[in-house]
């Protein structure tokens, strides 16, 4: 029994434990392909059977923050694949910077998700409060803001997750042992890429349909 | 008892209630799943006594709906996918594969405080008043019209799917990371490959049914028509959203099942398991077409009639894995040297109802059967061979033959016997007349019928009585052996397998050497004498 040694007893070294972690949050995410798997497939349904007023719906978005906040969440990943590399080479310092750069960049996405939030509170876009659509394709259009409002939600509160984690992960460095720290960052990286990606598919979906005629 | 045995490892509730250890969180398991089967059974026993007269003389209509979904709800999530799995599953997975604990012993622990969370809150569901939309929640019923405690049941399976899918994740990340050496994936035992098969469907259909639930409490909190027709959403896209998730989950309440059997066949014939790799492979070929299936339970629900010939003609291909199995376990019989001890009795019962259960499934997937069974109790009766004739009988068999591990005592095989043989009877004769009731055309969910159909139901009522004193027995005497029982030796099946060649019960890190497999597993001498997988 490897008591007192710097890893779990059921792994038999440090490099084992580590790629037992990565592993777990792969099927982690696949987990979470799922989940917003059902949504997108939803929103799928509903756009086929109510094609026109997806387009008109998808003008009422606002464009302008959806691609900044695309822009920003991708730089976000950028720096947090650049602290996973700086970790690496052991420039702390430089991990830590870039960490909280992620995390701040994270919350202004959020922040710019609340400003977003609001217009549509303004226009009467929200559905189950104050939801108001002149023309037939009121219907399809609340269907297209009810996925809107669920999928962003439930992209925020991932989000919320993963800026907890970058800001733990910036506190720790220094702090922990190497290795585990290492890894575990590798992780929460995997997982900021992967909460990104879907951003970049709910981009496509909420707001470019109907703006190209 | 040996001294270092996890028994003795801590004495204090937090030594228990804080564990990482994945015996000791099986053991919470197993004391959880107690209570709720007993729940769900008391359920079921109400209902039973309801049908024994056509008239309504106990329940009301209303109160009728809450039991049948206070016991599907409970029974399936409360009891029957985490049955195998979190209990035996936990036990068990790291003592065969050789480790000393699952990979993260940590969410080991929070996938019980989370299964507990949501059976705590479920629990208030039925308490508060009950839930009456079935265990299926169909929509818009239960989004727009039902007055009872829909979110709170909502909620509460919520939180405990997110116990299965860690559980799920546990298993697939341990028995890909931690094999003992020398332990290639063709060396592993059978209930190994089906657990895997359990694990890849629980963390990647149960995501589906968060979706699904968050998408069920919106539309009930907000008055917001996802699934409502009226305003434009369509009740067929959760019914797809739902059996997308709810077809494999029957089949997370099967395989660990199919898996128990492996183990216990083998070892009572005392033969190697007839063609492992098509055994093998049968797991995980019914986890991915189970995938493919969810259709067959909307014949009737207006879906287009190329989709129902797809889904039919998918639901008979999944008949061919499962028939693999049933056919393999039969010809590991063939020159075997056969003992009957109580868990050989478990696992031929449950070939038996298995293949019952099996059946009829074929029925069900026939198109035109289908139409004239759909919501009958042919399909209740269909769906209980394969979730109690077999998943329940094979949780009892595996939970007998692992007892002496997991306890270190060992319990009456009198006893035990007669227990076995009494729910089989008291199983056939609850459920089989409910296949003559269903094709004669007496509906589900009903709790008056026409006075013809007495007879089956009475026939039906007095079995579930023998069922419920059979399913109570084992509590006594498993009792009785935990407390008084002999102590057991490591292996007293003379079995093969790595959890039987560790001390009975297991030290707090299973090994004292980490194991290294040699050969394949179920060997047995000419003598029919075991050869343990790491000698």
């Amino acid at each position: 029994m490897p008591d007192g040694a710097p890893f779990a007893p059921q792994f038999a070294s440090v490099q084992h434990r580590d790629e037992t972690a990565e592993f777990g949050m792969w099927v982690f995410i696949a987990t979470e392909v799922l989940l917003f798997g059902g949504l997108v497939l939803s929103y799928f349904v509903y756009r086929h059977a109510y094609p026109q007023a997806f387009m008109a719906a998808s003008r009422h978005t606002d464009i302008l923050i959806g691609t900044a906040n695309t822009a920003i969440l991708l730089t976000s990943s950028f720096l947090v694949a650049c602290a996973v590399e700086a970790l690496s080479m052991r420039a702390h310092t430089t991990s830590r910077a870039l960490l909280i750069g992620a995390a701040i960049l994270g919350l202004l996405f959020i922040t710019l998700k609340g400003f977003e939030y609001a217009d549509e509170y303004r226009e009467h876009l929200i559905p189950g409060i104050n939801f108001a659509f002149d023309g037939p394709l009121a219907n399809g259009a609340e269907l297209f803001f009810i996925f809107y409002f669920i999928a962003t939600a439930l992209h925020a509160v991932h989000m919320l997750v993963g800026i907890g984690l970058l800001g733990t992960f910036a506190a720790r460095i220094g702090n922990a042992e190497e290795s585990r720290i290492r890894t575990a960052l590798h992780s929460a990286a995997l997982y900021w890429h992967f909460v990104d990606v879907v951003w970049i598919f709910l981009f496509a979906l909420i707001y470019l349909p109907g703006r190209s005629s | 008892m040996n001294e270092d045995s996890y028994l003795n490892a801590g004495y204090t509730l937090r030594s228990w209630f804080f564990t990482s250890d994945h015996k000791r969180i099986a053991i919470l398991y197993f004391a959880s799943l107690i209570f709720f089967f007993f729940i769900g059974g008391a359920a079921a026993t109400a209902i039973r006594i309801e049908l024994a007269t056509p008239q309504a003389d106990l329940v009301s209509s209303d109160m009728y709906n809450r039991l049948f979904t206070m016991h599907g709800i409970i029974m399936v999530w409360f009891f029957l996918i985490p049955s195998v799995p979190n209990t035996l599953g936990n036990f068990i997975v790291p003592l065969m594969i050789g480790a000393r604990d699952l990979a993260f012993p940590r969410l080991n622990l929070l996938s019980w405080y989370l299964f507990m969370l949501g059976g705590s809150v479920t629990l208030f569901a039925i308490a508060a008043g009950g839930v009456d939309t079935g265990w299926t929640f169909y929509a818009p019923f239960s989004t727009l019209y039902s007055n009872s405690y829909v979110m709170a049941a909502v909620i509460g399976i919520f939180i405990a799917g997110f116990s299965s899918i860690l559980t799920g994740l546990n298993f697939i990340v341990t028995i890909h990371r931690l094999r003992a050496p020398g332990l290639t994936w063709y060396r592993l035992p059978l209930f190994i490959w089906s657990l895997y098969a359990t694990s890849v469907i629980l963390v990647l259909a149960t995501p589906i049914l968060a979706i699904t639930l968050i998408l069920i409490a919106i539309e009930r909190c907000f008055g917001v028509g996802i699934f409502d027709p009226k305003i434009g959403g369509d009740p067929l896209l959760f019914q797809h959203l739902f059996w997308f998730y709810s077809h494999p989950a029957v089949y997370i309440m099967i395989l660990p099942g199919m898996g128990v059997v492996n183990e216990l066949i083998s070892c009572f014939s005392r033969k190697e398991v007839f063609g492992y790799k098509f055994v093998a492979w049968a797991s995980l070929a019914i986890a991915a077409l189970g995938f493919l299936v969810w259709g067959h339970h909307m014949f009737v629900s207006g879906q287009s009639l190329l989709a129902s010939l797809v889904f039919s003609f998918m639901s008979f291909i999944v008949a061919v894995p499962s028939a693999i199995k049933v056919f393999n376990w039969t010809a590991t019989l063939h020159k075997g040297s056969i003992r009957f001890d109580a868990p050989m009795l478990y696992a031929l019962a449950f070939i038996g109802l298995f293949t019952i259960g099996g059946l009829t499934g074929l029925f069900l997937a026939c198109l035109a059967y289908d139409v004239h069974a759909t919501d009958t109790y042919f399909v209740v009766a269909h769906f209980h061979y394969i979730m109690v004739g077999g998943m329940v009988t094979a949780y009892f068999g595996g939970l007998h033959y692992w007892w002496p591990k997991i306890t270190g005592r060992l319990y009456s095989e009198g006893w035990a016997r007669a227990a076995a043989i009494l729910i089989f009877f008291g199983f056939n004769l609850t459920f089989f007349p409910q296949f003559i009731l269903g094709a004669e055309g007496m509906p589900r969910r009903y709790h008056v019928y026409p006075p013809e159909f007495q007879v089956w139901n009475v026939l039906s009522s007095g079995g579930a009585s023998i069922l419920a004193v059979a399913y109570l027995l084992p509590l006594f005497y498993l009792g009785y052996s935990l407390f008084f029982g002999a102590r057991a030796p490591a292996n007293p099946w003379d079995a093969p397998g790595l959890e039987w060649q560790t001390s009975s019960p297991p030290p707090e890190f299973n090994f004292a050497v980490q194991p290294v497999v040699t050969r394949a597993p179920y060997q047995y001498s000419e003598a029919f004498k075991a050869e343990p997988q790491n000698a």
